[in-house]
This record gives C-alpha cells, sequence and structure tokens, in this order.
C-alpha cells in the first residue's frame, strides 16, 4: 500500500497517497485550483504557472500541478498572494495573446478566455505586445490550421505529438520573446511528418490549433438547389455529438443525429457504417488470400501481417515512418472513402442523379479525414469522392447555427439505401473494433460457424489506451475450401494511438512478434478519441464513449458485417464480388512512401 | 556592520603541490566520512552564487540509493560581468579535477562531466592534456572516475543546474521542475552533485589545508576566499582573489575610479548597491552575495541604459517556457521604455515593481525568480534617471 501523506489545503486536513500532488490533493477536496498547461494524458511541464498555491514557510509560489504533496504542508489556494500573482500570469499570457475572441473559432470554448472571465482581466495591467510579434498563421493545411498569434506556449500540443503519437511534428523553436511552437525548419504542418491526427487539436486550450472548417462550404452546397447533398456519419460520432450539444458523455444519439441532419437541409442521410461493413467483406478476404498465398502458395512476395487501413493518421504515419511496410497495409479504402467512391456511382445510378450534382459530405470523429479525402487518388468516381469533411464539433455547431433543440429532436432512421448496417460496424469506432469485425465475418466465413466467444463478443481483442494488445485465435473444424487453414492459429495485435502503433511496428521490424493481422487507429481509444471530436478529451470521457459503442452493438439487430442486407443487395447489383473487378477500382487504393521529416 | 578589511588571498590560484594529484592521493586515504566532516566544519557555501552548503549537497547525494550516480562540474560561466571560472580552468584546471574526483568517490560515482560554456571551446586541447594526466594519476592511485568535457552551446539558462542537464542528455535546454532535486534526480535522472568550478577548487583546498585553517578566512556565513571578477569603470580590472565578508566601500576604495556611483553585484541576476548604501553591504551569503561578478559604474553612465541593458539580455534568454520569465521580461523592458519615452505614466512603474516580484515568486527557475534583484535594486535606487 502506498504512504500516506498528511497535509493542510485552505484550512482542511487532507490524506492523500505518497506522490500526489497539491493539485490532486485539492481536487480530492473539491477545491478548484485553475490550470493551462496541466492536461490528465499527459506528462506534467508546470510551465504556464497559473496554478500556483501558497506554501506556508516558503517564499516562492510552488505550482500545484508539478510539486508532490509533502507531509505536514500548509496551502493556501486562494490567498492574495496568490490571487496577485494568478491575475499577473493570466495578464501576461493575455499581453502576448492575439485576443480578438469574437473573431476565433474557440470563441467560448477557449480555456483561456474562461480563465480571464473569471479573474476579470479587464484592467489590461500590462501593455500589448501583439503588435510587437511577427505571428504568422499555417494556412496550407488542408486539415489543421496553425495560428501562432493564439499560442499559449504551454506546450499541451508538443507533449501530445511526442508522448502519445511519437510524431514530433510540433517541438520548441527559439527562446526567450521568440520562443514559439515550431515544426521542422518552420515548414508548414502540410509539408512534414504530421499525420493530421488532430490530438493537438483536442488538446489545444486556446484557438491556436483548430480544425480548417468547411461550415460554410457545406451549408451552400445545402441551399444550392442544384445539388444533391449525401451525408455519411461515422461510428464514433453518434456516440459523441451529444456532447458538444451540452448532453452528457457517452449518450447514443444516433437517432437524434439523423433527425438533425435531415432538418439541416441534407437530401439524403447515410451511414459510413454501411462501408464499413464492406470494408470488413473486402479486407476479410484480402485477409484470406494473403493467408492462402502465404501457406499454400509459399508465395515469398505476399505481405505478412496485414495492417487495417481505415485509420488516415496511422497511413500517413507509416507513409512517414515506416515506409518499407507499405505493402503489408490492405489495399481497402477506409469506410469514408468507400463510401464517396460508391455515392458518385452505384448510389448515382440507382438514384438516376448525375455524379458531377452529387455533394458528398461525411461527418468524421477525426481531422485526418479531411486530408484523407483530398488525396489525389481517390477520385476514382471520376469526381472528388468526398466533398467535405467535417468533424463531430463542426456539426455541433450546424446544429447550432441552425437552432435546433438538439435533445429534443426526435430519434429517426437513416436513409435507405447505403444506410443499413450492424453491430459489427458500429465497434470500428473503438480500438479494437475492426479486428473484431473482421473476426466475426472471416472466421465465419471459413469455418460456417461463428466466432466462438460469448454472445460475439471477441473481448481479448478490444483494446486498451495502455498496451499493445495481442491475441490469437485458433481455427479449427473448417469447412473443405479452407482446409490450409485448419489448425492455424491466427494471431492478432491491436494498437491505437500512434506511440504503441511505432512500438508495435518495430517489434514487427526487429522479428520480435510475428503476426498475421494487426488493426492501428492513430488515436487513444481509436476513433472514439479521434481529433475531431468534442473537447475536452481524457480517459474517463473516452471510456464512456466506449462503453456506448459497444452498447450500440449489442443493441442492433445484426451483428456480423456479411448478413448486412444492404451488403449482399450491393454485390448483386453492382460490385459483382469481394475484391473483383469494380471493387479494385473504387473500394481499393495505394500508398506514398514518404520523407521522415 | 562588518569590521572587515580587504584582504587579498592567494588560495585558488596558489601554486599546485609539488607532486602531482598528491592532496588527491593523500585524500583518498581517507574515509568518506572524514572528507564530509572537514567540508562541513569548513563552512564551505557553494560558489556559483545561490551558497547551498557543499556537504549537504554531497551528504544528500550520498545517502541517495543508486548504483549510479554522477558529478557534474557547470562550467558554463554565463553571467554578465563573470569570467573567474574561466580563470580557474586555464591555471588551475588539475584542482578542478581533484576536486570533482574526491566528491565521485564520496558520492559513489562512476564517473564526472564537465559542462563547459560554448565560448571556452579555446581551452578544450589544453583542458584535454591535463585530463589525460588526471585519467593516468586516477589509475595509479586506482581510483575509477573518468571525467568527461561537454560542450554547452551559448545559452545563459543552460548554467541552470536542471537545464543544464537537459542539455547534457540532447535535449532542449529548459529548467525542469523541483522537486526533485539534482541529489535525487539529476543527469539522467540519477543522484547527481552538480558544483561550480570554483566550489571544487575550495574542497581541494580544505583537503589541503584542514577545516581550521580554511576557516580562519572570511566570515561565519561566509567562510573562505572568493574569486571576483572586477569589470567596468575600474582602473584595474581582472580576476582577484579576496577574503569573503568585506564591506563594499573597501572594495570600491580599492577598485573604483573616484567616482563610483553603483556596484552590480552578481551579475544582471544580482543587485545594485548605490553610492550611499556603500559602507554598509557586506559582500558575503550575510550581506549580497555574488557568484563573482562585481561590475563598478562611475557618475558618467545611465543607470536606465544598465538596466535596459539586462532587461534586453534576459528577454532573449529567458528559456521561454514559464509564463511570468518569457513574458514578465518582455514587459519589464517594454514598460521602461514606455515611461522614459513618457508614453506611461511614472506610477506604471510601481505595477512593474509589483510585477517583478510576482516573477520573483513564480517562475519556473533562478532566472525569472532573479529578474527582480536588478530591476526593483535599480528601479529603486534611481527611480529619477528611469523617468527624466
Amino acid at each position: 500500500m502506498a504512504k500516506k501523506i498528511n497535509l493542510t489545503i485552505d484550512g482542511i486536513e487532507v490524506t492523500v497517497d505518497e506522490g500526489a500532488t497539491i493539485l490532486e490533493a485539492a481536487r480530492n477536496l473539491n477545491i478548484h485550483i485553475p490550470t493551462l498547461c496541466y492536461h490528465e494524458d499527459l506528462c506534467v511541464a508546470g510551465n504556464c504557472r497559473v496554478c500556483v498555491v501558497e506554501q506556508e514557510k516558503v517564499k516562492n509560489l510552488p505550482a500545484s500541478c508539478a510539486t508532490p504533496a509533502a507531509e505536514g504542508m500548509v496551502i493556501h489556494t486562494n490567498s492574495m498572494k496568490v490571487r496577485m500573482a494568478r491575475k499577473h500570469i493570466v495578464e501576461l499570457l493575455l499581453s502576448e495573446h492575439n485576443a480578438d475572441c469574437t473573431k476565433c473559432y474557440k470563441n467560448g470554448n477557449c480555456e483561456l478566455q474562461g480563465l480571464a472571465s473569471q479573474m476579470l482581466t479587464g484592467d489590461h495591467l500590462f501593455l500589448d505586445l501583439v503588435p510587437d510579434k511577427k505571428y504568422t498563421i499555417d494556412m496550407f493545411n488542408t486539415a489543421i490550421i496553425k495560428d501562432d498569434s493564439r499560442c499559449i506556449r504551454c506546450q499541451r500540443c508538443v507533449r501530445t505529438c511526442e508522448e502519445l503519437q511519437s510524431v514530433s511534428a510540433l517541438g520548441v523553436a527559439y527562446k526567450g520573446n521568440k520562443m514559439k511552437i515550431s515544426t521542422f525548419f518552420e515548414h508548414s504542418l502540410f509539408e512534414v511528418v504530421c499525420t493530421n491526427c488532430g490530438q493537438c487539436v483536442n488538446r489545444c486550450p486556446t484557438g491556436a490549433l483548430i480544425e480548417r472548417n468547411y461550415i460554410d462550404q457545406v451549408w451552400d452546397a445545402i441551399y444550392d438547389p442544384t445539388k444533391h447533398v449525401v451525408v455519411q456519419t461515422a461510428p464514433a460520432v453518434r456516440v459523441a455529438l451529444g456532447e458538444a450539444l451540452g448532453m452528457a458523455t457517452g449518450k447514443i444519439v444516433t437517432g437524434k443525429m439523423v433527425s438533425a441532419l435531415r432538418r439541416l437541409g441534407f437530401s439524403s442521410v447515410l451511414d459510413t457504417d454501411f462501408t464499413a461493413d464492406l470494408t470488413i467483406i473486402e479486407e476479410g478476404h484480402e485477409l484470406l488470400t494473403r493467408l492462402k498465398r502465404a501457406l499454400v502458395d509459399k508465395d515469398p512476395t505476399v505481405s505478412l501481417p496485414m495492417a487495417t487501413s481505415c485509420s488516415p493518421g496511422w497511413i500517413k504515419f507509416i507513409e512517414h515512418t515506416f515506409p518499407e511496410y507499405l505493402p503489408n497495409l490492405s489495399t481497402c479504402k477506409s469506410p469514408q472513402q468507400m463510401f464517396g467512391a460508391l455515392a458518385k456511382t452505384y448510389y448515382a445510378q440507382k438514384r438516376k442523379i448525375n455524379p458531377k450534382d452529387i455533394v458528398s459530405v461525411s461527418i468524421m470523429p477525426c481531422t485526418a479525414k479531411k486530408f484523407e479525402a483530398n488525396r489525389p487518388e481517390m477520385r476514382s468516381s471520376g469526381y472528388k469522392d468526398v466533398d467535405f469533411v467535417l468533424t463531430t464539433r463542426e456539426l455541433g455547431i450546424m446544429i447550432k447555427q441552425a437552432g435546433l433543440d438538439f435533445e429534443e429532436l426526435p430519434e429517426e432512421k437513416f436513409d435507405s439505401f447505403m444506410g443499413s448496417s450492424t453491430g459489427a460496424a458500429v465497434i470500428f469506432g473503438s480500438t479494437g473494433g475492426v479486428m473484431e469485425a473482421a473476426l466475426r465475418t472471416a472466421y465465419e466465413i471459413v469455418t460456417g460457424r461463428e466466432v466462438p466467444f460469448d454472445g460475439l463478443n471477441i473481448v481479448p481483442v478490444r483494446g486498451t489506451e495502455d498496451e499493445v494488445r495481442e491475441a490469437t485465435i485458433k481455427i479449427e473444424k473448417v469447412k473443405p475450401e479452407w482446409s490450409f487453414l485448419e489448425g492455424v492459429e491466427l494471431k492478432c495485435a491491436v494498437a491505437n494511438g500512434l506511440a504503441h502503433a511505432k512500438t508495435l511496428m518495430q517489434n514487427v521490424r526487429d522479428g520480435k512478434a510475428t503476426y498475421h493481422f494487426i488493426e492501428v487507429m492513430a488515436c487513444p481509444g481509436g476513433c472514439l478519441g479521434g481529433g475531431g471530436q468534442p473537447i475536452p478529451t481524457n480517459k474517463e470521457i473516452r471510456t464512456k464513449r466506449k462503453m456506448a459503442i459497444y452498447e450500440e452493438d449489442l443493441g442492433m439487430p445484426i451483428r456480423k458485417s456479411h448478413e448486412n442486407p444492404e451488403i449482399a443487395e450491393i454485390y448483386k447489383e453492382f460490385l459483382e464480388k469481394p475484391l473483383g473487378h469494380k471493387s479494385h477500382e473504387l473500394l481499393h487504393t495505394h500508398y506514398t512512401p514518404r520523407k521522415r521529416y | 556592520m562588518s569590521e572587515q578589511t580587504l584582504k587579498r588571498v592567494d588560495l585558488i590560484f596558489g601554486e599546485y603541490s609539488n607532486e602531482k594529484y598528491k592532496v588527491l592521493a593523500t585524500t583518498l586515504e581517507r574515509t568518506n566520512e572524514e572528507i564530509l566532516k572537514d567540508i562541513l566544519e569548513s563552512g564551505l557555501r557553494g560558489r556559483g552564487g545561490a551558497g547551498f552548503p557543499t556537504a549537504m549537497k554531497w551528504k544528500y547525494t550520498a545517502e541517495t540509493p543508486g548504483d549510479e550516480k554522477y558529478v557534474v562540474c557547470n562550467a558554463d560561466e554565463g553571467e554578465p560581468g563573470t569570467f573567474k571560472d574561466r580563470e580557474i580552468l586555464l591555471r588551475v584546471p588539475r584542482k578542478v579535477f581533484s576536486g570533482m574526483a574526491i566528491c565521485g568517490r564520496v558520492i559513489g560515482a562512476k564517473k564526472g562531466l564537465m559542462y563547459l560554456r560554448g565560448e571556452y571551446k579555446f581551452m578544450v586541447p589544453e583542458l584535454m592534456k591535463e585530463l589525460a594526466i588526471y585519467h593516468e594519476h586516477a589509475k595509479m592511485l586506482g581510483l575509477d572516475f573518468p571525467i568527461e568535457i561537454r560542450m554547452g552551446s551559448g545559452a545563459y539558462i543552460c548554467g541552470e543546474e536542471s537545464a543544464l542537464f537537459e542539455s547534457m542528455e540532447g535535449g532542449r535546454g529548459e529548467p525542469r521542475n523541483k522537486p526533485p532535486y539534482p541529489t535525487t534526480s539529476g543527469f539522467m535522472k540519477k543522484p547527481t552533485v552538480i558544483n561550480n568550478v570554483e566550489t571544487f577548487v575550495n574542497v581541494l583546498m580544505i583537503m589541503r589545508l584542514g577545516p581550521d585553517q580554511y576557516k580562519q578566512l572570511g566570515t561565519t556565513d561566509s567562510r573562505g576566499s572568493k574569486v571576483f571578477s572586477v569589470s567596468g569603470d575600474t582602473p584595474i580590472p581582472g580576476i582577484y582573489e579576496l577574503e569573503l565578508g568585506m564591506p563594499l566601500d573597501r572594495f570600491v576604495d580599492e577598485f573604483g575610479d573616484g567616482d563610483t556611483k553603483a556596484v552590480q553585484v552578481g551579475g544582471a541576476s544580482g543587485f545594485c548597491v548605490p553610492r550611499k548604501k556603500f559602507k554598509d553591504t557586506v559582500i558575503g551569503f550575510e550581506g549580497v552575495p555574488t557568484g563573482g561578478s562585481m561590475m563598478i559604474f562611475n557618475s558618467s553612465r545611465s543607470m536606465y541604459n544598465v538596466l535596459h541593458n539586462y532587461l534586453e539580455f534576459f528577454e532573449e534568454e529567458s528559456c521561454g517556457q514559464c509564463t511570468p520569465c518569457r513574458v514578465g521580461c518582455q514587459q519589464l523592458l517594454k514598460g521602461i521604455v514606455a515611461v522614459k519615452k513618457g508614453e506611461k505614466k511614472a506610477v506604471y512603474l510601481d505595477q512593474l515593481m509589483k510585477l517583478s516580484e510576482s516573477m520573483k515568486i513564480t517562475a519556473k527557475c533562478g532566472l525569472g525568480q532573479s529578474v527582480a534583484n536588478s530591476f526593483s535594486s535599480i528601479v529603486n535606487n534611481f527611480k529619477e534617471e528611469m523617468i527624466y
């Protein structure tokens, strides 16, 4: 058992485990100490100094986030000295900060603004330093915009990029008054190793890192009578959108989301989950084909382990960091891009609409999807397959703009076709979900039986944020045509967060681990913790979203992708067969090796 | 007020013993406890400026469990107006290495590192020659304590001990949160003793003379002598080894040009003492401490310009990570300019004084905390010059 430490905060005695900080001890007492650079997901920096407190018999004010509680400490969180110091610090931050809040995308959702209003910093104690600075805005990226004039140098983004994602696209440059958050040789985020995962956006307390928003373009398309605007929604959006609209965390809002989208004026409200099911069929067959080539044909050129390709942050990461492993990526496009390609082909034909008049919009928990939609290869329909990608947050803003009372909206159903889905598609939103969905289908194709797990719940592959998850599934009593798989132990690994992905790939590269199939999601917790999800984020919030996702899966009448009736229909009417000619043309892609800086 | 007078000393720069590494050899014959006891007895306090008792620092590190420990010599002499470590390393490097080796034995470290100021690169060939001799003798003495030189790259902040560790580990020179202190988590997050160049030499001198003789020098709070870097309006600028605890007026009598208006004690991060306070100011830990820098200004100097110069220095040399230091320095500089130009009323100086007080108690490291020293001492004593 951990040693106990007794201290006094604002006259109240409290006991905490050894190693706990003053801030944690205060939170146990429901005493709120303001913070800025502190974030639950990240290591302690102690650099904004907003959380300073007064410790009796100590001259300086320690930063409560960085100072461990010690026996007998007497702390005051709200003394005269503390209030003055804190006010000075917030005023200093504001003096360096472009504070035209009404022009800021984060207006109303900014931690600095919140603190400023709390402290009544209207005095402007100090001189305005902004005119002296040569702040720049990086607007070149299709996914993320970096505005240095709004940066408070808390380094949350730097720590996110390094610790959670091991990408280190963002770092600190220069010192003193010129100190700034920058990239390799100050290139645009577009030109460096940035994966567009948006985890920095999720953790930026101000408007310095934001998604490039396409809200006005989407409104324009909706109001254009010549356009048919289809919208698809990713699985993780429906368990988080409520948060952006004032609802409790972890609420499933699928039906309300559908009715909101309809009221916003989208011509057709469809579901990315449909193409998630389709991904499973294509990717499952691709895996089985690779296994056959490896085990039966003894083909030395076949690349195993096969890696999932749904997460565009992961794709860009592997293109930069492990380009020699690009052949290991499944050639399947992500569900978003499969949907886009089908919207302007299959859907257009069936609905007898000229594809040039279709505007395809997707609602994603993700910022990297914006980059993905703008990849030059994503035009297999002959048009840009997905025209605009909106994050969960942007959809939240549109719903507010339209004046909808989200909580009171009725529950509605997706349009058909390309609107029906299964539980297997829903769990794409959580780490391990693609793996589980693929196994539910592949195992059944090979054996004719359901996966041998209680209630189809393949718990061993459900990822955690703490480690790379490994699982082995033994394949037995197979159908005759799959006899080469009899007794094979299928080795799988699941990773979320690019730091874990890097560990996983290093193990594969160094021969420390051999797998058949690996699933990687770029963001902590998978898409539910995506860079386009409502802010704030922390482990507790992500866990609630995760529980909601599995709850949604359990509640679905169909829970295996291959049983989705619309999937059978699309193969019959349009695609012919998995991995067929049309599939290759529309649903599969290729990747580009990139440099490591 | 101290009755002491100015006394020149020849301890630090005194001649080597006739045999190479003789004091080291005799010291190593004694137990760690005896060595620590002598250092404690001597009253030695760190010579970098902060004055932490050296024996305690060593004792804490020795008591911290761990197989991997380090001795680091801080030779990143960057304080404006300080150039004494340069002289020590040029003239008596052997004493520095001996002091480090003694520390290594006492705390159980297997390695010593010297973090050398980037601008002192020219010394490296000579130091390497001396290190080769040291390693030869260490081998003969059966001492497994190699010493390495690591180069700084010119950032002032890297003289701050935890930023120095970050820099040596290949990171960006940014101070760490304290606690933990270096005694438990220093270089490579291992228990580390980090001392100034001069401190190590003092240890060797205590070993040579014994604590009793060493204690003859200085005052109760400030034992021993100190190497001073004297610059500014003086006919005899240079390096002087003087007894600690002297009154400033005696110092000015000796080194001033007859028209001394103020002395900046301890460099840009130290205190400015005006003429009227010379008599009451003692140079030492009981009065105004210094890492060695003594800058003398005569009546032709504008103290506004002096302060402006310091603030420009801090504005640029702050690492930039913590708010009070990064933005505070910019505000102080811009603020005094605005007052001087008449863009801000004179009372704005009071606002700036309060800000400097906040910086002193909230900045993450010694750099931001000590900006207030020169700021408040110059503004308080020369307010007129700030305004008109």
